[in-house]
């Protein structure tokens, strides 16, 4: 088991960045997730731990050793990718040992480790089959017990579950993180999907364009996002100009077209770096459609229903305040609101976040 | 529905037309007559014994049958190798490289045998056995290439990271991943490489060596003085060998194939 870092890292293919000056720490038995749109350079990041790339500059330690020039045979890591690759002229029982065998691991003790292996993804009694013969869930639990079984020193998962439907896919996100608690091996998860980074990571890199975009606790990333990109990633969220009109010690005051003053919570705000100008982000979930006449005390604006995506549960709806559109995602308490119904739009100060206009 | 039968009797032309001169020597192959044509006189296997008892066809058959295996094992090897290197990994040159090896199929035979007769001359470099099999491999490879290459391309990479990712070194993820993987393309392409080297005849009567015959030059010879009853015995047996191998082959893999699953 060992922590992994990456200091200075830079790759590009040619003239393209994939990559730019990543100084990230993977702490030693902490799942961690790499969360980004397809060509973030995500993957390419594991890739790098994983041995299938070379860096262009920088380093990379395992276990506080620099393994750059370590082909990747000899670094002593799980892999599992998206599409299973489990050898298909082999059983089950021969994938799960291929690792044993370049490890003077005894015969007999092959046999209890594929056994144990298989007991933990809970699929035993399968060795004799072959990969073919096995569900998509059930062929990436063998992926995964191939690789936890030599005992990696970090365990690296490049979209594992985006290959499963989706009841499956929840399912083994509990399943994948219960067992890499259990074992307790430093791991890093690659995904796009913001609801498996949210629910399985102790810490989140959001990823855009080659750079770290925020890098923080799920809870964190999500309450507090650094920069609009990630407020726009991580669920849906409404994004306003807004004038500073006065600050001090404890909160700031912001005028804004829609709602008129708002009084927010220095915490919630970010270094604006001495600008009069900001953005304000609320979530989709934290703005609140009432009736016409209602008011709870929060900061209201009337507006109307334009649209409603009705989705069981929850209605997403987009509301016209003014003369913007905004998205709001609510509990559905009795009936939703229709299209072309007035309504008051409401949500907490503290509940939305200031940031700096980007350039 | 005159037009489809009209269809039907056309197609069935084209098929005779086809397959008429394999049958002739398949069927003579057993005309007990003295010569070695119509009419069919009676059943006799005595072509076959003749055919065993001589001598030069024997040996003509044996170089030819190692001269084959030998093509398949060459350019098999060296066209996974290739194979290998153009389908996973970047290079300069790659293209030119892939085009060159290609190349034998496009030009034309003679050209080809020519060329390489006239470039051993100038290196002053002897015909012999060596150089037979150096040019049938060169014609055999690119069909080697082509097939194995299409296969590898369907073979993920994944594959192969895995194994690396659990500890196999180069050279053991190739025989134990890749290799196995690949199978059937190097079983046919084998398969590709000998049949085209058993029954090469041009590029072969200019390279063997002075004294030395394959099966297709021995009957080349045997039919410039006349049309001997064993000549369509040997048709027969090589016709038994090119198809009956490759068929056999099939039947084989789809055995094998089948008891795994």
């Amino acid at each position: 088991m060992a922590g992994v870092e990456l200091k200075n890292v830079k790759k590009s293919f040619g003239l393209i960045t994939a990559v730019q000056d990543m100084n990230v720490t993977f702490d030693e038995g902490s799942f961690t997730t790499l969360l980004g749109p397809s060509g973030c350079g995500k993957t390419t990041i594991l890739r790098m731990v994983a041995g299938l790339e070379a860096p262009t500059d920088g380093d990379i330690l395992v276990g506080g050793t620099r393994v750059n020039e370590v082909p990747i045979h000899k670094r002593n890591l799980g892999l599992v990718f998206q599409n299973y690759a489990l050898f298909p002229h082999r059983t089950i029982g021969q994938n799960i040992a291929f690792g044993l065998k370049y490890r003077n691991v005894s015969k007999s003790d092959i046999a209890d480790k594929v056994k144990a292996a298989l007991d933990i993804v809970r699929l035993p009694g399968v060795e004799d089959r072959y990969p073919s013969q096995l569900s998509g869930g059930q062929q990436q639990r063998i992926a995964l017990a191939r690789a936890i079984v030599i005992e990696p020193d970090v365990l690296l998962l490049d979209e594992p579950l985006s290959a499963l439907d989706a009841n499956l896919r929840e399912e083994m996100r509990v399943e994948l993180k219960a067992i890499q608690h259990r074992i307790g091996v430093t791991s890093i998860f690659v995904t796009h999907d913001q609801s498996e980074a949210l629910a399985m990571s102790d810490k989140i890199i959001v990823m855009s364009a080659g750079k770290m975009q925020q890098v923080g606790a799920p809870e964190e990333v999500y309450n507090s996002p650094a920069n609009e990109f990630v407020a726009n990633f991580l669920g849906a969220s409404n994004i306003l100009d807004v004038t500073v009109t006065s600050a001090d010690n404890r909160t700031i005051v912001v005028q804004t077209p829609q709602f008129g003053t708002i009084t927010v919570p220095r915490a919630r705000v970010a270094d604006l770096h001495g600008a009069k100008t900001g953005r304000l982000v609320v979530r989709a979930e934290k703005l609140r459609l009432l009736e016409a006449t209602a008011h709870d005390g929060g900061v209201s604006a009337p507006g109307t229903v334009e649209a409603v995506d009705y989705q069981g549960q929850i209605a997403r709806y987009f509301v016209r305040v003014g003369d913007a559109q905004f998205q709001a995602m609510n509990m559905i308490d009795g009936r939703p609101f229709e299209a072309g119904t007035g309504v008051q739009v409401a949500f907490n100060p503290q509940d939305c976040s200031v940031l700096p206009i980007e350039s | 529905m005159r037009a489809w039968k009209l269809i039907r009797l056309y197609t069935f032309l084209v098929y005779v037309f086809m397959f008429a001169p394999i049958a002739v020597v398949l069927l003579l192959a057993f005309n007990s007559s003295q010569f070695g044509g119509f009419p069919i006189e009676g059943f006799s296997l005595r072509w076959f014994y003749r055919l065993a008892e001589n001598e030069a066809i024997m040996r003509a058959l044996k170089t030819s049958l190692s001269l084959g295996l030998l093509t398949a094992l060459a350019s098999t090897s060296i066209g996974v190798l290739a194979s290998l290197a153009l389908v996973r990994y970047r290079f300069r040159g790659k293209d030119l490289i892939t085009t060159l090896l290609i190349s034998p199929v496009l030009v034309p035979e003679t050209v080809l045998a020519v060329g390489l007769l006239i470039f051993l001359r100038w290196l002053h470099v002897p015909r012999s056995f060596l150089l037979l099999l150096l040019g049938h491999s060169i014609i055999a490879l690119p069909f080697v290439v082509l097939v194995v290459q299409a296969r590898l391309v369907g073979i993920k990479k994944e594959y192969e990271e895995a194994a690396r990712s659990l500890g196999a070194n180069p050279v053991q993820t190739f025989f134990s991943v890749t290799l196995p993987l690949l199978m059937p393309a190097v079983f046919a392409g084998s398969l590709f490489a000998f049949t085209i080297s058993f029954d090469n005849i041009t590029a072969t009567i200019f390279w063997r060596p002075t004294g030395m015959e394959t099966v297709p030059t021995q009957i080349f010879g045997m039919l410039r003085n006349s049309v001997s009853p064993e000549i369509n015995a040997l048709g027969f047996v090589m016709i038994v060998i090119t198809v009956g191998v490759p068929l056999m082959a099939g039947g084989l893999a789809r055995y094998f194939a089948r008891k795994k699953t």
